[in-house]
């Protein structure tokens, strides 16, 4: 079978933008078809990520409007809302577009602008895809996240001061990434002493509110290289769901999705995680990582919070681990992150990471929505 | 008031209930009334970063319940943030546990009482 490729990447900064979401995304769109020397009326598909244009802005029908925007009128457009995993979604949309050959060529761009609203109200709208029977008791992201940290810590006996170590190795490679919101280190000491924003849980453990848009352009491998000698091939793909109401999960520090997704990627691409030589993980909070490393099959239920504390996943260690700085530091707009993860492990395969470029022939992306709720496993590697 | 449950006839239980059981597909036929019951706390949190129209700060819980054939999870808001994980905690009736008028959600759309979790001297 024909594989499929990726042949052009790009990022808008992130960070707190003076643009709104259609902007945001004619930015990064354009930026990609550039990047690979494509006019926009050769596209046959168009999706966009995005999670809530509508909710956040009053703007809905962002698909249409991009195409517009971008003059690519005549193209086949789609939304793809898979909240905060929209743009793994996207990527799993757009690559079935070009493996089922209806697309010859398809542009993904996800992104959200976000920043416009309060934090309060911010949350609010990421809250509103629980389950009623959750909602109803005021619960956030970020709360399931402190009772899923305080869980993980009690039951394997982990330090607190090992969740710190992913913020700090997280902000650290962020310093080098251009398009990052924060480009500053913190130590650990900030971390722990931050104010608590859920339970043990505090205010460096969660990524910020972000405005931005990361694009990607796919086509069959069979034609990448009359594109672009800097390409880079979508080897797997997995997508999961987990259960809708969280605490109703068997084991509250197994993420199901990710399990389920992984395990598709891995089939697909018949590589195990030992192959994997660099990997973007859903940082939203910094347990989600050390559970995305362990669910993922790099470590051992349990021992997943060694990883940054022992320097494994730092980017000189052995598996670096969001060398992008993650959402952590890169910053958290819903649709487009999961795009960006696979932008990074792009760059990162093709040899065009610059400061942050680790040794990679094989990348790996997760991108988690909800609270584990739904997941995309990307693995990305480079053409041979 | 009742804090209910629902069990499917082979005997799987749900909070909250659904439109199958999640677990074997089959219809959930009867109901298990936790009200009255004392469960464990399995993990807790106090949310200082609160939505319009919720507490702050907003302790919150999920309590595991035993049940004929099994066990049942159920997450709520606590009474206290004074509170470890173990702790024994039954139900408390709220009638209006967030301002349904302040959020996102459609006032009507769903609920807006339930039960809150407090912790029992043994
Ligand atoms: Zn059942």
């Amino acid at each position: 079978m024909d594989r499929v490729a990726v042949i052009g990447a790009s990022m808008t900064q992130f960070g707190q933008r003076n643009a709104w979401v259609r902007e945001l995304l004619a930015e990064a769109g354009e930026a990609c078809l550039d990047d690979a020397g494509v006019a926009a009326d050769e596209l046959d598909h168009l999706y966009v990520s995005n999670m809530a244009s509508g909710e956040f802005e009053g703007q809905t029908g962002i698909p249409n409007a991009l195409a517009h925007d971008l003059g690519a009128i005549g193209a086949y457009t789609q939304r793809v809302d898979q909240t905060s995993a929209s743009g793994g979604a996207g990527v799993y949309a757009a690559w079935q577009s070009v493996a089922s050959g209806a697309s010859e060529l398809t542009m993904l761009v996800g992104g959200e602008k976000m920043t416009h609203r309060s934090t309060a109200d911010a949350t609010d709208v990421i809250a509103s895809l629980t389950h009623p029977a959750e909602y109803k008791h005021g619960v956030t992201l970020p709360s399931f996240a402190g009772m899923t940290a305080r869980h993980y810590l009690e039951t394997y006996d982990a330090p607190r001061e090992s969740l710190a170590s992913v913020a700090v190795k997280n902000h650290r490679n962020g310093v080098d990434n251009p398009h990052a919101q924060f480009r500053k280190e913190v130590d650990a000491e900030t971390v722990l002493e931050s104010p608590i924003v859920a339970d043990p849980l505090r205010l460096y453990d969660f990524c910020p509110i972000t405005d931005g848009s990361a694009a990607l352009l796919f086509c069959p491998e069979s034609v990448a290289a009359e594109y672009t000698d800097d390409y880079s091939v979508v080897s797997g793909i997995g997508g999961a769901t987990d259960t809708h109401v969280v605490h109703e999960r068997d084991d509250p520090t197994v993420m199901g999705g990710v399990v389920d997704s992984a395990a598709d990627a891995y089939e697909m691409s018949g590589l195990t995680p030992d192959d994997v030589d660099v990997a973007e993980l859903h940082d939203m909070f910094t347990i989600l990582e050390v559970l995305q490393l362990e669910d993922l099959g790099f470590f051992e239920k349990g021992e997943g919070w060694r990883a940054a504390d022992e320097g494994i996943t730092t980017r000189d260690g052995e598996l670096p681990v969001n060398t992008s700085g993650g959402l952590k530091s890169k910053g958290h707009p819903l649709g487009a992150s999961g795009v960006a993860q696979v932008y990074e492990i792009h760059r990162q395969v093709t040899g065009d990471a610059g400061d942050r470029q680790v040794a990679a022939d094989v990348g790996l992306a997760c991108n988690v929505g909800g609270f584990g709720n739904c997941v995309t496993t990307t693995v990305v590697e480079a053409a041979e | 008031m009742s804090f209910e449950a629902h069990r499917c006839e082979n005997g799987h239980v749900t909070y909250p209930g659904h439109t199958v059981c999640p677990e074997c597909g089959a219809e959930q036929t009867a109901t298990v009334d936790l009200e009255a019951e004392t469960g464990t706390l399995v993990t807790w949190t106090t949310s200082t970063a609160t939505p319009p129209g919720v507490r702050e700060p907003n302790h919150l819980g999920i309590v595991e319940f035993d049940v004929e054939g099994g066990t049942v999870r159920a997450l709520g808001q606590l009474t206290t943030g004074d509170v470890e994980s173990g702790d024994r905690m039954t139900p408390v009736y709220c009638d209006e546990l967030r301002d349904p008028d302040a959020g996102i959600r459609e006032p009507e759309s769903q609920s807006w009482d339930g039960y809150r979790f407090a912790p029992v001297e043994d």
